[in-house]
């Protein structure tokens, strides 16, 4: 009962977020903060974490691949599959689940505890759409973070295959474009829109309705870890079924 | 002027405002007091329209805010000021961006205006020189003073404070609520303050809304409150020894 309460609240939260907007001027401002938060301060870890995951790709592909049968140019196409299907769009978003999704959860949890959301309420402001609409319009710029994770984390497949002496720049290259299906990519950035949508308003739904105080900010914060991850994992299955099955 | 009509709120099984009636008068301070869990920071925010009475109805003027619509509504907040108990103010801003926030959500003010104004209220309120600084960055007095700052800047015709004294020193709390009693005054403002501080009542208490359990058992003045033989009112100003000391010397003088 109290799960399909929740799930009621956060279809509501949703309906709200869109309606009685804040001023223009005000809102620009807001998204522009947003995207420096969530989108720009996110690049660093996310080009280290794919391109040391690639080239693991490759190398545990490599050492996996001992059949002389088996074309060298496999490791290519194996790190491009493996990167571009899952990793890139999926486990990259896990890992923002804990890193942008903490953040807004805590960040609107503080503002809660603080009272800074009854101020706004107080004013006559649209709260949700102050605090949640801005998020969600930064977090559709998330696809480019996943693109970039993708050329990163293939980069990163082709010099630690190259230079760790387990395939050749040829064979590798040959195999980044071999079989390649552009439908794939599609896939691939309508499941990061799905979670991008996750990312945002799950957090935010944890952080604006929590109650207690700052130990409460850690338990929602660490709850929107989890329940960003489930969801995640769930859409996955779902979009995975639907569009490649 | 705030008109409240019998209104009931609960929680659950728990009828935390059982039936309140009473006037908060335009160019006064009107003060709710009692004792923790009294009900009074419930009827604050009933005032305010952040809880929804089951019962009763609560005017503004002539208008009852129950009958208002979302637009009607947002325009009377644009006219609320509101004091928070810890200040609520918006910690990613600088005390400048906090005082001048209202005045970018709803004003059509030019930016040298909104600066202008905004130095005006925080000179009003004796911080000159903190605009650039974060709220983490000042004490606990002068956030008080910038909420006022905040809360003022838009010309309310209503002005709501909840507990301004907690967790300030006497001194300080004894400037923040002349500076409320000050306000209300020069602009001829309704205001309604959440207390059970006696320093305040004694200060600033124009008309006092004293609750217990949820009920309104007496209203008056600071003047009426001393000398009332309502033994609710006088067990709750009594209870502090130097009230009582107060009392006993009075009474010994007489």
């Amino acid at each position: 009962m109290a799960y399909l309460e929740d799930i009621g609240s956060y279809f509501l939260m949703l309906k709200r977020t869109f309606g009685s907007f804040t001023k223009r001027s005000v809102l620009k401002e807001l998204i522009f903060k947003e995207i420096d938060d969530l989108i720009i301060g996110s690049l660093g870890i996310v080009v280290f974490i794919s391109f040391f995951v690639g080239g693991v790709i490759a190398i545990q592909t490599a050492l996996n691949v001992d059949n002389p049968i088996i074309p060298k140019s496999l490791i290519g196409y194996a790190t491009r599959q493996s990167i571009i299907l899952e990793f890139a769009p999926t486990f990259m978003s896990i890992i923002m689940a804990g890193k942008v999704g903490s953040f807004i959860t805590s960040s609107i949890g503080s503002m809660r505890v603080t009272e800074q959301i009854d101020a706004l309420e107080v004013m006559g402001i649209n709260s949700l759409n102050y605090l949640v609409f801005p998020k969600i319009v930064a977090l559709m710029f998330f696809p480019f973070v996943i693109a970039l994770s993708m050329f990163i984390g293939i980069t990163g497949g082709l010099l630690a295959g190259v230079y760790g002496g387990f395939t050749t720049y040829t064979d590798f290259t040959t195999g980044l474009q071999d079989s390649f299906d552009s439908f794939h990519l599609v896939y691939a950035f309508i499941k990061t829109f799905v979670f991008a949508f996750i990312l945002a308003t799950v957090p935010s739904w944890q952080g604006y309705y929590m109650k207690g105080g700052a130990l409460e900010v850690g338990k929602a914060s660490t709850n929107s870890f989890v329940w960003t991850s489930v969801l995640i994992i769930l859409f996955n299955f779902i979009i995975t079924q639907l569009l490649l099955s | 002027m705030i008109t409240v009509e019998n209104i009931k709120k609960r929680f659950g099984d728990e009828e935390i405002l059982k039936g309140i009636s009473t006037v908060f008068e335009k160019g006064k301070t009107n003060l709710i007091i009692g004792q923790s869990g009294s009900g009074k920071t419930v009827m604050l925010k009933c005032l305010l329209g952040l809880f929804k009475p089951e019962e009763g109805l609560i005017y503004y003027e002539n208008e009852a805010i129950q009958n208002m619509d979302d637009e009607q509504q947002r325009n009377l907040r644009e006219e609320i000021g509101m004091l928070f108990q810890g200040g609520a103010l918006f910690d990613s801003m600088t005390i400048e961006e906090n005082v001048m926030f209202p005045l970018r959500m709803f004003s059509r003010q030019k930016k040298s205006e909104m600066l202008e104004r905004v130095n005006e209220v925080l000179e009003r309120v004796n911080l000159g020189g903190v605009n650039k600084k974060y709220p983490s960055e000042i004490s606990g007095g002068m956030q008080k003073r910038v909420s006022i700052a905040r809360a003022i800047v838009n010309k309310p015709k209503y002005l709501f404070c909840d507990e301004p004294n907690s967790g300030l020193d006497p001194k300080t709390a004894t400037v923040i609520d002349n500076l409320i009693q000050e306000i209300t005054h020069e602009n001829d403002i309704t205001t309604v303050v959440v207390t059970h501080d006696m320093n305040s009542v004694m200060e600033i208490g124009e008309n006092i809304v004293f609750l217990k359990n949820g009920v309104l058992v007496w209203q008056g003045s600071n003047k009426e409150i001393f000398s009332t033989d309502n033994q609710d009112v006088t067990d709750f100003v009594y209870s502090s020894d130097l009230f009582k000391k107060i009392r006993d010397i009075q009474i010994k003088e007489q």
